[in-house]
């Protein structure tokens, strides 16, 4: 028992790796949050007027807003006017930057963290969008998905050069009066991605964006929106890092999806920012708000998502199912080590009929880490032949963590069903011994049960992302044939 | 809009201070000298919290509004006339079962109680009586398990109690018959407030049945209030059960709150059927090793009657179980409502605990909300949750339909079924039966049973 | 007794059965035998009428109806018995009353009386013997908590009690040890009647051992490619399905 028990510390308590620095130089706002700022912000970005009084629409509403309390995590509180807004590496000359013109460090950054954004080293099949700080450094294969009608861009670059399509889309499924962090985004957001799928186009490549922080003492307010248009599909991927400090900082995104009539996104991430030492110094605020609408009859909007980073996450990737026949998804692994926190989960808001959604959450505790799966399934009256299904499981290393899982369920018709499964264990000396008597070692059968637990959820994952968050969990892909 | 919630708040809360005023001037000097600064704190905190709004995660989903404009009026005088055994139609329950405390509006009715005189050793009374001849005893177990900070309404209840059952079963002590406490109202007009406080005491190794019923002689609007401290002791096995019947406009708050030593074995049983908004606070602390605790509940709504069963299971010590099982059969524009939290502390090791709530919606209109929920913090538990909302399972209804069964027995089968399943858990068999029967019946009263 | 006549069938769009022919008499055993995924369950649950099934195709006559217009209870009532493969478990239905009332709703369309519960119980102590039940079997809700063995005795159990014209056996077997299968198929045997006919559907060969069919098909997908005597059994246990598929170049 004590090896097994010491296998499994071991297992978890493995270091860092994103955690170095990028020596760049940068333009940075002074600290604070006022209506100068936003000002400046979007001068640096030569915003239409529509979008500054947006912004400071949304920067009014979040003043008369409080801080979320109910998630169960505890942290001190954060002083909003210490915090700078914008952050970005200098640029040469003005205008959207073509690969070409990004200074070699950052680069090398991207190659170091596994990204390769040059030319003939590009990850085949996936196009990447890299954001460094507050703004978007490159986006690779732009000019063959042009070719298809395809707009993937960073959004600084879609204000400039698709402005109708944000004025129609921006706010419209996350609206700046949504929550405190939707707003404070919508007021400072300094870009993201942006990205059209036209009617009928299935997208050759997996669309991606790298979000990396590395000043020290910024927030990272970045902003996506995609919209699938009728009979389109989309996969697209994102994956998240930052360096190791010991002051918190805070990550306050909004993700915005749209799905018309039977189109089809497909949203993964992996997000590993920096989550703090083994002490609970430093680490990331992940205080993101994503929410997908199918809109469309037939459309389905399905997030995964692998958490393993992040000091405190607070993130619920939604989906309104508002098309008939619409289906939304959701599948999670989240990882709390060492000192983190997550209270994560997600919303299925069933409007229309026979629409139907699965939840998968799979959560994973360890050290003194609290994880928390916190979902609401609402059928509203309308949603007649609604189905939901929801399997949250929590899985215990040790004795100092917690785990913890809080489902709402609301149903106000009928003719649907609505079924909801949670188990918590740990792992069995019984499953340790048994694969010990086949031959296994304990890291292994570790490995093994802890992949086979995840197994529903990286299966949604594409490939090249599957690899890295097994590796992320320190699970090797031999034994998660099973 | 959040600055104007506090004033308004204590308007609704001020009449209860003038009749606090009322009761400390007439009665402050009744009971042990121990009492009155007690009810006092809980008048403090009663104040302090006020009523429960929506915004309160524990009642997100139950309004209390319609509850807190009612005129409160609470009774404190047992002359406000019993009605005659005779008047008064059969409660269930009470024909099959020799042994009865009947309180109305809250004060005790000795002509309806029936205690008889060989009890096993076990002290049967009322609490008034309790605290006049057993003060320093009361005083060790008196409102230390429901305290005062977990909900307004047990505080409320500190403060203005009148009246109670108190069961005391000591060491080795045993009654096979089930106890039955009836609450009888006999308002007529709005307003009418008791708040009945019981303490049921089974000490180690002893063996109780507790049953509580709360019915109504009229139709009136009226709030029953009721707090009930449950203490089980080593070894000891209590079943206890509450049948809340009350009218259809009466409000209905009840706190029952259990606190459990080693190895014993502990079932409470809740079946609702009345009252037009309905609340049962749960709360079981499992404080010593080995225990087993089964919690089972079963709620029939209709029209617009709102039922909630909001529960916290601690688990304080290693080696214990505790099973919640949950049913509602939910109809016209009704709402069901459960919270079920399991919370498992660091040292409750090899807890077993699982938790199911399942909800049948009969009519278009009738909707449920459960909030199932897990709080662990030691590593070697197996706890499961499960909730359902929905129709009867299509699997269930082919297999009876394979078997020559038609459709609409088949339906009506499972229905009853559904509500069976929880009164099956009953062990006492009186009272089993008699459950049974009359959920039977109300069930086929209901034309979404029994007439398709 | 049973005719079916080029079924296709399918569930959500996706065809399953796509052309079975089968004709049973009465006092025979048949089996049918297939891979995963073959159609095997599909035909037997479209027998006994589960809805969601599509049926594109084709028509099943049963003493001269047409069984793919009835109700599954006027199906269980004239007679069809189907042996889950996963008898579902019906929390708070007594086993004893739920029996009771199927048998008499059978009775009922025989124009026989219903038995009373002395009868019953009678009757029901005889059967049980039969699969060496307890008595306290029939106190239980239906299958609930039961074992996978239990179950599938529970099942034969509700035939010898039912006596149905044609039992279907859905993968009894699966599930079983050994001691248990000799139970259940020795309890198969004893309720074998000149005038009743029985479909064994299963995977192995293994059950047929102890309930001897007189004749044997092969399914695969969705069609029957292959019927035969008792032989035609043992030698796929010896050489696979893989054997006939091979034999059937147009399959591939």
């Amino acid at each position: 028992m004590s090896t097994a028990t010491e296998t499994i510390e071991g297992f978890v308590s493995k270091e860092y790796k994103y955690g170095f620095f990028t020596e760049v130089e940068t333009e940075s706002a002074p600290p604070g949050l006022n209506e100068e700022i936003i000002q400046l912000i979007s001068t640096k970005k030569n915003e239409p007027d529509f979008l500054l009084e947006w912004r400071l629409k949304a920067y009014h509403h979040w003043l008369t807003m409080r801080e979320p309390n109910w998630a169960k995590v505890k942290y001190p509180p954060v002083d909003y006017q210490k915090i700078i807004y914008y952050s970005a590496p200098k640029r040469k000359g003005t205008g959207p930057a073509s690969l070409e013109e990004v200074d070699p460090k950052l680069l090398e950054t991207y190659e170091k963290l596994g990204i390769p954004l040059k030319e003939r080293e590009r990850l085949a099949g996936v196009a990447v969008d890299a954001v460094f700080d507050s703004v978007s450094v490159g986006t690779t294969f732009k000019e063959q998905l042009a070719a298809k009608g395809i707009i993937f861009c960073s959004f600084t670059d879609a204000v400039q050069e698709h402005p109708e399509l944000v004025k129609k889309y921006l706010g419209t499924v996350v609206p700046y009066t949504d929550n405190f962090y939707a707003a404070l985004n919508s007021a400072v957001f300094s870009d993201g991605s942006f990205c059209y799928i036209p009617k009928g186009v299935r997208c050759p490549m997996e669309l991606s964006t790298y979000f990396r922080i590395n000043a020290a003492n910024t927030g990272q307010f970045e902003r996506t929106l995609i919209i699938a248009d009728e009979g389109s599909y989309v996969s697209y991927l994102e994956g998240c890092t930052a360096p190791m400090r010991d002051e918190n900082q805070l990550h306050a995104a909004v993700v915005e999806l749209l799905a018309l009539d039977r189109a089809e996104i497909k949203y993964s991430t992996v997000q590993n920012w920096y989550p703090g030492d083994e002490n609970g110094r430093g680490g990331i605020y992940n205080f993101v708000t994503k929410r997908g609408m199918a809109k469309g009859a037939h459309s389905k909007i399905s997030w995964t998502q692998v958490e393993t980073g992040s000091a405190i996450t607070w993130k619920y990737p939604s989906v309104v199912l508002q098309g008939d026949n619409s289906v939304g998804e959701f599948y999670s692994v989240a990882l709390t080590n060492n000192y983190q926190q997550a209270d994560t989960g997600t919303k299925m808001v069933h409007v229309g009929r026979n629409s139907r959604s699965t939840i998968v959450s799979k959560g994973i505790s360890a050290g003194h880490g609290q994880n928390s799966y916190r979902g609401l399934v609402k059928i509203l009256k309308g949603a007649s032949n609604a189905r939901n299904f929801s399997q949250c499981d929590s899985l215990l290393l040790g004795n100092k963590c917690g785990a913890h899982t809080f489902p709402y369920i609301e149903v106000k018709n009928t003719s649907s069903k609505v079924e909801h499964e949670a188990t918590t264990s740990k792992i069995g000396e019984d499953q340790i011994f048994y694969c010990n008597q086949r031959g296994l070692s304990t890291q292994d059968a570790v490995n093994m049960i802890v992949n086979g637990y995840c197994k529903e959820v990286f299966k949604q994952l594409p490939m090249e992302f599957a690899v890295e968050a097994q590796k992320l969990l320190g699970v090797s892909l031999e034994g998660s044939v099973g | 809009m959040i600055a104007t919630q506090p004033t308004r708040e204590m308007k609704v809360t001020d009449p209860y201070f003038k009749h606090f005023e009322r009761f400390e001037k007439t009665r402050s000097t009744d009971g042990p000298g121990w009492l009155f600064p007690m009810r006092k704190a809980g008048l403090m905190r009663f104040a302090e919290t006020g009523f429960p709004t929506l915004r309160d995660e524990d009642w997100r989903y139950t309004n209390v509004a319609p509850l807190a404009s009612l005129p409160f009026k609470p009774v404190f005088d047992s002359a406000s006339g019993f009605p005659e055994a005779r008047s008064i139609r059969p409660w269930p329950l009470a024909q099959s079962i020799g042994c009865r405390l009947v309180f109305v509006n809250g004060c005790l009715s000795p002509d309806l109680s029936l205690i008889p005189d060989r009890n096993g050793g076990v002290k049967i009374k009322n609490l008034k009586a309790a605290l006049r001849e057993d003060p320093d005893f009361l005083h060790a177990h008196f409102s230390r398990y429901a305290g005062n900070g977990d909900n307004s309404f047990a505080a409320l209840n500190t403060a203005f109690f009148q009246d109670g059952a108190f069961i005391h079963a000591p060491a080795g002590s045993g009654l096979t018959e089930p106890i039955l406490l009836v609450f009888l109202s006999t308002a007529t007009d709005g307003g009418n407030t008791s708040h009945p406080r019981n303490l049921i005491i089974a000490e180690k190794g002893s063996r109780l049945a507790v049953f509580e019923c709360y019915y109504s002689v009229n139709d009136a609007v009226y709030f029953t209030n009721a707090v009930t401290e449950v203490v089980v002791g080593d070894a000891a096995r209590l079943e206890h059960g509450k049948f809340q019947d009350e009218s259809s406009a009466a409000f209905h708050m009840a706190s029952m709150h259990a606190h459990l030593a080693d190895r014993c074995d502990f079932r409470s049983h809740s079946v609702a059927t009345g009252a037009r908004l309905s609340r049962n606070n749960i709360r079981i602390k499992l404080d010593g090793e080995g225990s087993d605790c089964i919690l089972n509940g079963l709620y029939l709504t209709k029209g617009d009657q709102l039922c909630d069963h909001h529960m916290i299971v601690e688990h304080a010590k290693p080696h214990c179980n505790s099973h919640e099982y949950f049913n509602g059969i939910l109809d016209g524009r009704s709402r069901g409502v459960f919270h079920g939290r399991i919370f498992v502390r660091p040292e409750a090791q090899k807890t077993d605990a699982k938790q199911t709530n399942k909800n049948l919606l009969l009519s278009d209109d009738a909707a449920a909300n459960t909030k199932p929920q897990l709080e662990i913090y030691a590593d070697d538990v197996k706890c499961t949750h499960g909730a359902t909302v929905g129709q009867l399972n299509d699997e269930s209804i082919f297999y009876l339909r394979a078997r020559g069964i038609p459709l609409e027995t088949a339906r009506r089968m499972l229905i009853h079924a559904f509500a069976g399943e929880i009164i099956e858990r009953i062990q006492c068999e009186s009272v089993r039966n008699e459950l049974d029967r009359l959920i039977w019946e109300r069930l086929e009263q209901n034309p979404q049973v029994a007439a398709k | 007794m049973l005719e079916i006549r080029n079924l296709h069938a399918g569930v959500e769009g996706k065809t399953i059965l796509k052309g079975v022919n089968l004709t049973v008499q009465r006092g025979e055993v048949h089996a049918v035998m297939g891979p995963n995924g073959s159609g095997k369950s599909t035909l037997a649950q479209i027998l006994a009428g589960r809805e969601g099934y599509e049926i594109t195709d084709g028509e099943v006559i049963y003493e001269g109806k047409s069984l793919l217009e009835l109700d599954p209870e006027e199906r269980a009532r004239e007679g069809i018995f189907l042996a889950f493969q996963y008898p579902v478990e019906i929390p708070g239905v007594n086993s004893a009353y739920f029996l009771k009332a199927a048998l008499n709703e059978i009775r009922k369309h025989k124009g026989q009386p219903d038995l009373d519960a002395v009868e019953f119980l009678a009757l029901v102590k005889q059967k049980m013997k039969l699969l060496d039940l307890s008595e306290d079997f029939l106190k239980r809700p239906v299958n609930e908590g039961f074992s996978g063995g239990e179950k599938k005795r529970n099942e034969i159990f509700q035939m010898a009690v039912l006596e149905p014209k044609l039992a279907i056996l859905d993968e009894t077997d699966s599930g079983l040890d050994i001691d248990a299968l000799k139970i259940v198929s020795n309890g198969v045997n004893k309720l074998r009647r000149p005038g009743h006919a029985q479909l064994v559907i299963t995977h192995y060969q293994r059950l047929l051992n102890y309930i001897v069919p007189d004749f044997v098909h092969v399914l695969f997908d969705g069609r029957i490619v292959r019927s035969g005597e008792r032989q035609l059994a043992l030698e796929l246990e010896e050489r696979g399905y893989e054997w006939i598929i091979r034999q059937e170049p147009q399959l591939v």
